[in-house]
């Protein structure tokens, strides 16, 4: 059994203490990759937020290694943010500074290293999302996917034990899409990095997902959870087979009636 | 954090005849990296200076407990540095499988030859060149845009239900109304502090009252009309640049284009319009405040208020008022078209936004400058 890696207990999540979800309570493994799921605006991103400390939750609790976020102030909670990485959705990297310096900023910061040290690591992570001809290429020069890649290597510039990735495949086309969960499933295996990802990608969840959640906003919480595969063929749940089997649904007014 | 022994990370070097042995132990991540990068690269440099052939390179990592990216940058660069020194590999001994990936990964990249750099550096000469140039092509987008507007205007004036006469009552509010504490705070302060610096002097020839001539025509002339358009380049000539900067960034602007929208008529005009007709109004205001200061003092010199008010309107004409206010219409013009081009000129990037405002604040203050130059020369030709 791997060990727990975050827990979340009983977690109110919203804003202005005005919850939109309510008491989340699951657990991450190490080295798995945990799918958040839900339908548009049920709130997968804002417990992403509280998970990675950003914003803080109405109420409860998310232990990272055993200590909290929500309540974790100063050096502690540094020391926490130090062990996650975030990719944002459109990347976030900083456009007046190369690839490369993205990445190196951390470690320039956080650690003592000596500068062609910085460079050979971040050389190594620009290797690791196979990035290194980009190195020197700013942000606006590059393309959607290659953005969201040199995101993720700069979310593990300090070798996070957990990374946090929101939608990191939309808009992107299939082979990228496929490329970018062949990348995941190879840093969760190689580095033993625990991976916590909100999308919509249905391929890609089946194909990288070890444990799912489904969010839905009527109940305020979980409606379903487990490995993606089950979920898809277990039909007495309909709202997680519908999820995953979306020919069968139907949403809106249909016209041709 | 107190590092238990075993934790420490460690670095040595053996030379035998048989064999050059690195041994790392402890933990190996970016703080263990830090704290023995340098040894190792000193070690292999300076211990293996005497040898006399190239006996076998072993890197021994059987006491290493933790392993990470840090690692093997450290393992790359120990790579490189032997590869550099003529051996053409190095075995690598007591390694746990669970870092064998990484370990594999590290020997494929060789640190020191690192992808250079692709922008070439130019000369100073070539620098100063390309400026020149941008300059220029700036200008000329800079003329071709007045043109575009000034065409946008007319014609949207031969159809005046056409402009979009909300958005422009919208931003003559953000830009007029908005603006005018400010306008009338620091017309308020100049017009007091001018006419107290002028009266120290005066007194001594006993013409203290004629600070009020000094004040009413100046503020009038050129500083009510000046001071109001500096404050609005600073103000409105940034937000128009940063409003479309943003929106040209966004692909707000290609959206109405491809709606079938002229952008300049649906989003420089309305400001074009706004801001001509509302610097004049503001600079009314400002004209008031100065000389509203101007009076402070002047009451403290112990004048009655009435004094001042006679010696400045039997002093300042309706010319000079007139001529203040027809150059505020042109300040008006050139703080919108300035900071709407400069918007609409932004080019890609996060910083882009930034620069545009930037200098739609520069040029537009630069340019009411020489405006205002202009307008003293005409003023004086015709005897106003």
């Amino acid at each position: 059994m791997k060990e727990t890696i975050i827990k979340v207990e009983n977690l109110y999540a919203g804003y202005n203490s005005k919850a939109i979800m309510e008491d989340l309570c699951f657990d991450v493994k190490k080295g798995e990759i945990f799918v958040i799921l839900g339908g548009s605006g049920c709130g997968k991103s804002t417990v992403l937020k509280h998970m990675t400390g950003l914003v803080p939750p109405v109420s409860g609790k998310i232990l990272i290694n055993g200590t909290d976020m929500v309540t974790a102030e100063g050096e502690k909670r540094n020391r926490l943010l130090q062990t996650i990485g975030v990719a944002f959705q459109n990347g976030a990297l900083f456009g007046s500074m190369t690839v490369l310096e993205n990445i190196m900023l951390p470690l320039e910061e956080y650690t003592s290293l000596p500068k062609d040290a910085i460079k050979a690591i971040a050389m190594i992570k620009l290797k690791l999302v196979n990035m290194e001809d980009s190195a020197y290429l700013l942000p606006d020069e590059l393309s959607g996917g290659m953005k969201k890649r040199a995101a993720i290597a700069r979310a593990m510039a300090l070798d996070p034990a957990i990374l946090f990735l929101d939608e990191p495949s939309a808009g992107l086309d299939p082979l990228t899409s496929a490329s970018l969960d062949s990348l995941i499933m190879n840093l969760a295996e190689v580095l033993n990095i625990s991976f916590v990802i909100v999308t919509h990608e249905l391929e890609s969840i089946l194909t990288i997902a070890d444990n799912t959640i489904i969010l839905e906003k009527k109940t305020k919480g979980i409606i379903a959870r487990g490995k993606p595969k089950d979920l898809k063929a277990d039909k007495s749940n309909p709202y997680a087979y519908k999820f995953f089997n979306r020919n069968e649904g139907k949403a809106g007014f249909d016209i041709r009636q | 954090m107190p590092q238990s022994n075993i934790d420490a990370p460690r670095v040595s070097l053996d030379t035998t005849d048989n064999a050059v042995t690195l041994v790392l132990s402890g933990r190996i991540d970016a703080d263990g990296c830090a704290a023995v990068w340098k040894k190792t690269s000193e070690f292999i440099i300076k211990k293996t200076e005497n040898l006399s052939g190239i006996p076998p390179f072993i890197l021994n990592l059987e006491n290493v407990n933790y392993f990470d990216t840090a690692g093997a940058a450290l393992v790359s660069n120990i790579n490189g540095l032997a590869k550099k020194k003529g051996w053409d590999k190095i075995s690598i001994k007591g390694l746990n499988p669970e870092y064998s990936s990484l370990v594999k990964l590290s020997l494929d990249i060789d640190p020191l030859i690192h992808v250079e750099n692709h922008s070439a550096s130019l000369s100073f000469i070539e620098k100063k060149g390309d400026e020149f140039s941008d300059f220029l092509s700036d200008l000329g987008l800079f003329i071709t845009f007045i043109g575009e507007i000034t065409w946008a205007l007319f014609t949207s004036l031969k159809q005046p239900f056409r402009i979009r006469w909300h958005e422009t009552f919208v931003v003559a509010e953000k830009t007029g109304v908005d603006a005018l504490p400010i306008v009338s705070l620091i017309s308020f302060i100049v017009g007091l502090v001018m006419a107290f610096q002028a009266a120290i002097p005066m007194k001594m020839f006993g013409a203290e009252i004629y600070v009020a001539n000094l004040i009413g025509i100046a503020m009038v002339r050129e500083l009510g009309p000046l001071m109001t358009a500096i404050v609005l380049a600073g103000r409105s000539a940034s937000a128009f640049a940063a409003e479309i900067g943003t929106m040209k960034i966004n692909e707000e602007i290609d959206a109405l284009t491809v709606m079938g929208f002229d952008p300049v008529k649906f989003l420089i005009v309305p400001r074009v319009i706004a801001s001509t007709f509302i610097t004049p109004l503001l600079t009314v205001f400002a004209n008031l405040m100065g000389i509203l200061g101007g009076a402070l003092v002047i009451l403290a010199f112990g004048y009655p208020i009435i004094t001042y008010y006679n010696q400045i309107a039997g002093f300042v004409t309706w010319e000079d008022f007139a001529g203040g206010i027809v150059k505020c219409f042109v300040f008006g013009i050139l703080i919108a078209a300035t900071g709407c081009i400069k918007g609409y000129q932004t080019k890609q990037g996060p910083s882009a936004v930034g620069e545009s405002t930037t200098s739609a604040v520069v040029s537009s203050i630069i340019l009411i400058a020489v405006f205002d130059g202009i307008f003293s020369v005409v003023y004086y030709c015709l005897g106003i």
